[in-house]
């Protein structure tokens, strides 16, 4: 009895240790982002939104803001669609070097993201496609198609194998079966997918920065602003981006949980 | 059969080195209720998937109607399928999964509206029309099921063991409801199942199937009475099957030697010595305390008695080993003062004793 309430608090303490470490930086962050002093320190200075008036007033970060939230909203799409084609294709398909197939896919997150957006830039640049916007949504694409796959591949996994069967025995051709019966099925795996491959773009920094050219996404432009001097705009900056991932990321788990507990299966 | 509605003309199917199905021949006939029934892995679902065009033949021809199927895809035909996971669309409520058929060959919203809800009443669920599949019970959906399929008005419909899921109360009103549904709309019903009760039930005629071949056909009576051989006596009911050599021919029986003893049977063409099996049905076989004065007798152990409400089941043992059942009326029992150990005699008629092929 009193084993069980040791380790319990062991547990607990743990936990709280790891969350302490993930979070505790990003709520300094947030909390300097409200600070009316030029460096970080404590004792605190008085609360202010003067950095947040900052950032709205400069055309940059506008600019910034705009290029990460078209670079994200067509990754996810694109990402989406390419996870949706090969989960689909494992789900559906039984071929040889299948193995092999779904280990390529799932290779881009393995390859550190310096060695990713060097050989994105040198390969890009052979095409003639680096540098502009393009360039980094198709970066992205293939960096978070493996996350979206993973989400619907889960949701696929989940599917009376008899489902599709039943479409077809009931007069739906194949396309027909795809749109109204697998499509409305991996529904809330799609949208839990798109959300996740949109944080995941939205805040990615390296490969953004080697092939975007002088189209900066957000990240990049935090970047900028921290080798110039110590400005407290990045805090600020720093809080929204956060802000918007967690909520993504949120969204993502709501849609995927939410439609498991509902179905019977 | 002039003219059947489908057939299987030499049918082979093969999963790799697995044979599912084997020269499989068989006609099914216009507005019949057949019941393709045998153990797992026997081929039936299989036969049943290839009508439904989801599993090609490897070899062979299948005939719907007259025409060849062979390589028409699954959504070209009118074979809609009752399946064992019921296969209802989760996202979708009662009345769109009855729909949704309809919706795919391109009826209207209107019609489709006007059938989805007779249908649904016919089956008595309409009041269950707009609610999710996740909240109607085993019964319901058996039920969206059946409408989903019989709403696309086919010749035929399939059904892969679809009460399987259902607990024994069910099932029985289940087979009620079937049995009618088939009568009133004079379709063709292929069934497959696992369950003897089920297929004797309801079928017309019974396919026993095992590895992928057809064992017999015939309807529930025949198969009951005359298995053709000794996988459908053991399959089938409750029988009681003895092999022996065949000791001498006489005038209207065939004398057979078993371990038991030696027995008559009706005569049938074998020679002195050959070995031949015969089965007697348990409720053919009659009881007495004492030695009775018949042709075919033998004394057993009284081993347990097992109550189906009216009817008993007796399990007994021969001095040899061999293991009897006979089936009788509670009150017949008690007129006997038995328990476990007591000697009995088992006798039949010679009749009764059905000769077993390829034994």
């Amino acid at each position: 009895m009193n084993r069980v309430r040791v380790s319990n608090w062991v547990f607990a303490a743990y936990v709280l240790a790891v969350f302490s470490f993930v979070f505790a930086p990003i709520l300094f962050s947030l909390v300097f982002s409200f600070n009316s002093q030029r460096f970080p320190t404590i004792p605190l200075g008085d609360f202010s939104t003067e950095w947040y008036a900052k950032i709205f007033a400069d055309p940059d970060v506008w600019e910034a803001a705009l290029n990460s939230l078209i670079v994200s909203a067509s990754a996810a799409v694109l990402a989406t669609f390419l996870g949706f084609c090969t989960a689909y294709s494992d789900y559906r398909y039984n071929f040889r070097f299948k193995g092999l197939y779904l280990a390529l896919i799932l290779l881009p997150p393995t390859i550190p993201l310096i060695i990713m957006a060097l050989a994105m830039l040198a390969w890009l640049s052979k095409l003639g496609l680096s540098g502009q916007l393009w360039s980094i949504i198709i970066a992205h694409s293939v960096l978070t198609a493996p996350f979206a796959m993973a989400v619907i591949r889960l949701r696929l996994n989940q599917m009376d194998p008899d489902l599709e069967s039943a479409a077809w025995n009931l007069g739906g051709s194949e396309w027909q079966t795809m749109r109204h019966v697998i499509l409305p099925f991996c529904r809330p795996a799609i949208v839990s997918a798109l959300c996740l491959a949109a944080a995941v773009s939205f805040d990615e920094f390296a490969v953004a920065w080697f092939v975007s050219g002088l189209n900066k996404t957000v990240p990049v432009i935090i970047l900028e602003i921290v080798q110039g001097n110590i400005d407290p705009q990045v805090n600020a900056i720093g809080t929204f981006v956060f802000l918007v991932s967690i909520t993504l990321i949120v969204l993502a788990q709501v849609f995927f949980i939410s439609r498991r507990v509902k179905d019977p299966r | 059969m002039a003219n059947p509605l489908a057939s299987f003309t030499n049918v082979h199917k093969r999963f790799g080195d697995f044979v599912a199905v084997e020269n499989m021949n068989l006609e099914i006939e216009r507005g019949e209720f057949l019941a393709i029934m045998g153990s797992s892995g026997c081929g039936k679902t299989t036969t049943l998937r290839m009508l439904a065009g989801l599993d090609a033949p490897t070899s062979g021809d299948i005939h719907i109607g007259g025409v060849r199927m062979n390589d028409v895809k699954p959504h070209e035909r009118d074979t809609p399928m009752v399946w064992q996971s019921l296969a209802l669309f989760p996202f979708l409520s009662a009345r769109e999964n009855v729909e949704f058929g309809m919706k795919m060959r391109g009826v209207d919203a209107p019609t489709r509206r006007r059938r989805a809800t007779e249908w649904l009443d016919r089956m008595e669920i309409g009041e269950f029309a707009e609610r999710d599949i996740s909240t109607l019970s085993g019964g319901q959906r058996q039920r969206v099921a059946l409408a989903r399929s019989l709403v696309m008005e086919p010749e035929m419909l399939l059904l892969d063991e679809p009460l399987s899921a259902l607990d024994a109360n069910l099932v029985i009103r289940m087979q009620a409801v079937l049995t009618q549904l088939q009568r009133e709309l004079g379709i063709t019903f292929v069934y497959v199942t696992h369950s003897q009760s089920e297929a004797f039930a309801m079928a017309d005629r019974v396919v026993i199937m095992s590895q992928g071949r057809i064992d017999q056909i015939g309807t529930p009576k025949d198969i009951y009475r005359a298995p053709a051989n000794r996988f459908v006596a053991e399959f089938v009911g409750r029988n009681n099957i003895l092999s022996g050599v065949v000791d001498r021919h006489d005038a209207g029986a065939v004398q057979v030697r078993t371990a038991s003893g030696v027995f008559s049977v009706p005569p049938v063409s074998a020679d002195a010595g050959a070995e031949l099996a015969f089965a007697v049905s348990a409720d053919l076989v009659t009881l007495s305390v004492s030695e009775p004065d018949a042709p075919n007798r033998v004394r057993c152990t009284l081993l347990s008695e097992e109550f189906i409400g009216s009817v008993v089941t007796v399990f007994c043992e021969s001095a040899d080993g061999q293991e009897f059942k006979l089936q009788l009326q509670e009150r017949e029992l008690n007129q006997h003062d038995l328990k476990s150990g007591s000697h009995v005699w088992l006798s039949w008629r010679t009749e009764d004793a059905h000769v077993l092929d390829g034994s």
